[in-house]
């Protein structure tokens, strides 16, 4: 098991003149060599990048943060537009007054996810870390704690139930199923898509990033097929310009859904 | 558990399995993340953020504040100075008022004075002419006496006529001279 850009880079394999078959990348690409072992343990890349985003995350923010200033510095002021995007935009946007107790776990979550989807385009690194589904299930799994614990918390234990599962001024023939679909909605089906989400659309992008740069190698050649390889190397530039889009966004929406269920949690009726 | 971390070893999996290592990974490199900025770093821009609006609304209080004070004293000079205005109509019509007492009080004075005068006056006249009269009836009485000796050739000596005759001639005097006074 290798890292597929260097199975390629390494193949030489081009479309002429061998007529070697286009070596398309899957799920080889999410799996990677262990950097070392220790016993069953392998250290891989995509885990020496959640570190390195966890270093950078709390780095950024302890130099911006450590000493505030009554008037900001440039990094301060930069990390105030952060901090006041996720407490303004979303805590209080969705949660209110209250969600002011939940800014810090969202500011964590969504710098931690940002920077894990922009290793995505990084030189060297070229790997959202996110794509591999343990991060996001990690993630989304805190979440889930969080909302079912403010569901219970904030509700009572049948309270919390009847939150989670029923909803009210229903006739009463559908009661029982809407009963399963709630519960099935709320406890189940939310962390799972939470996770998913994050995971699939990272999956994906690079999974498109790696295909353009793969055909861009593999098209070319001295021959006709070097203007497909452009319009390959064109593509694979523009995917990475997407990204760079879809890693903020899905960074904001998993944090955005985060406060939606908190909120949820929250809130006196249904 | 074992088992997906042998399978992640070993070959292409399914990448919806998430592998127990790397949710260590993740869970603690999220709360490092969590903790340090939860616990320390993101108090402190709150903070900082807080005095920051503190220091700014406080400015704004205090420049709202000296407004107010400037405001309260302008309302207070001008009610000063109207009470002065008034003040000042008060006095103007207070000395009005007394000067025209005063007027009113001279000229009364002057009138009772003009009065005075004029009774002392008439007094004086009255009993003047009271001596007059006096002497007048006197003299006439004598004077017709002469006359009317003269006249008649007779003396008048008998004195009972003699008043009588007088009394007579003056009581027509007097009737004519109140005629007179009456046509007048």
């Amino acid at each position: 098991m290798s890292s597929p850009s260097t199975t390629l880079l390494a193949s030489g394999c081009h479309i002429t003149p061998s007529g070697c078959g286009f070596p398309a990348p899957g799920l080889d690409s999410f799996n990677f060599k262990p950097i070392f072992s220790i016993g069953s343990f392998h250290f891989t890349k995509p885990m020496l990048l959640a570190l390195i985003c966890m270093v950078l995350v709390v780095g950024f923010f302890w130099t911006a943060f450590r000493k505030p200033k009554l008037v900001p510095g440039k990094l301060q002021l930069v990390g105030e537009i952060g901090y006041n995007f996720i407490a303004r935009n979303i805590a209080r946007e969705v949660i209110g007054k209250k969600g002011d107790k939940f800014v810090p776990f969202l500011t964590s979550i969504f710098f931690f996810v940002w920077l894990m989807n922009i290793m995505s385009i990084i030189p060297l690194a070229q790997f959202p870390v996110a794509s591999r589904f343990a991060y996001p299930v990690a993630l989304a799994a805190l979440v889930w704690i969080t909302y079912m614990y403010l569901t219970f918390k904030t509700h009572g234990f049948v309270g919390g139930w009847k939150h989670l599962t029923i909803i009210e001024g229903l006739p009463k023939p559908l009661v029982p199923l809407i009963v399963v679909l709630e519960f099935l909605q709320n406890v189940i089906t939310r962390p799972f898509t939470l996770a998913v989400r994050l995971w699939a659309n990272m999956f994906a992008g690079h999974m498109l990033i790696v295909m353009f740069s793969a055909a861009t190698w593999y098209l070319l050649t001295p021959s006709v097929y070097a203007l497909f390889s452009g319009g390959s190397f064109v593509l694979a530039i523009g995917m990475t310009a997407f990204e760079v889009l879809i890693q903020f966004l899905q960074a904001y929406i998993f944090t955005l859904l985060a406060s939606l269920y908190i909120s949820g949690a929250l809130e006196e009726g249904h | 558990m074992l088992t997906l971390t042998q399978l992640a070893a070993e070959g292409p999996q399914n990448p919806l399995i998430p592998a127990t290592s790397e949710l260590i990974i993740g869970l603690i490199a999220f709360f490092i993340v969590f903790g340090v900025l939860g616990k320390k770093l993101l108090p402190n821009i709150q903070k900082t953020l807080e005095e920051r609006r503190d220091a700014i609304e406080g400015g704004l209080e205090r420049a709202a504040e000296a407004q107010a004070e400037a405001t309260r004293t302008l309302e207070e000079y001008k009610a000063q100075l109207a009470e002065a205005r008034h003040e000042a109509a008060r006095i103007t019509e207070h000395a009005r008022e007394q000067g025209s007492m005063i007027i009113a009080e001279a000229r009364e004075e002057a009138q009772r004075q003009a009065a005075i005068t004029v009774a002392h006056a008439q007094a004086e006249i009255e009993r003047t002419r009271g001596q007059v009269t006096t002497a007048l009836r006197h003299d006439i009485g004598r004077i017709s006496l002469e006359l009317a000796g003269k006249v008649v050739g007779e003396s008048l000596e008998d004195s009972a006529r003699q008043s009588r005759t007088i009394d007579r001639f003056l009581d027509e005097l007097e009737a004519k001279a109140a005629e007179s006074a009456g046509a007048k």
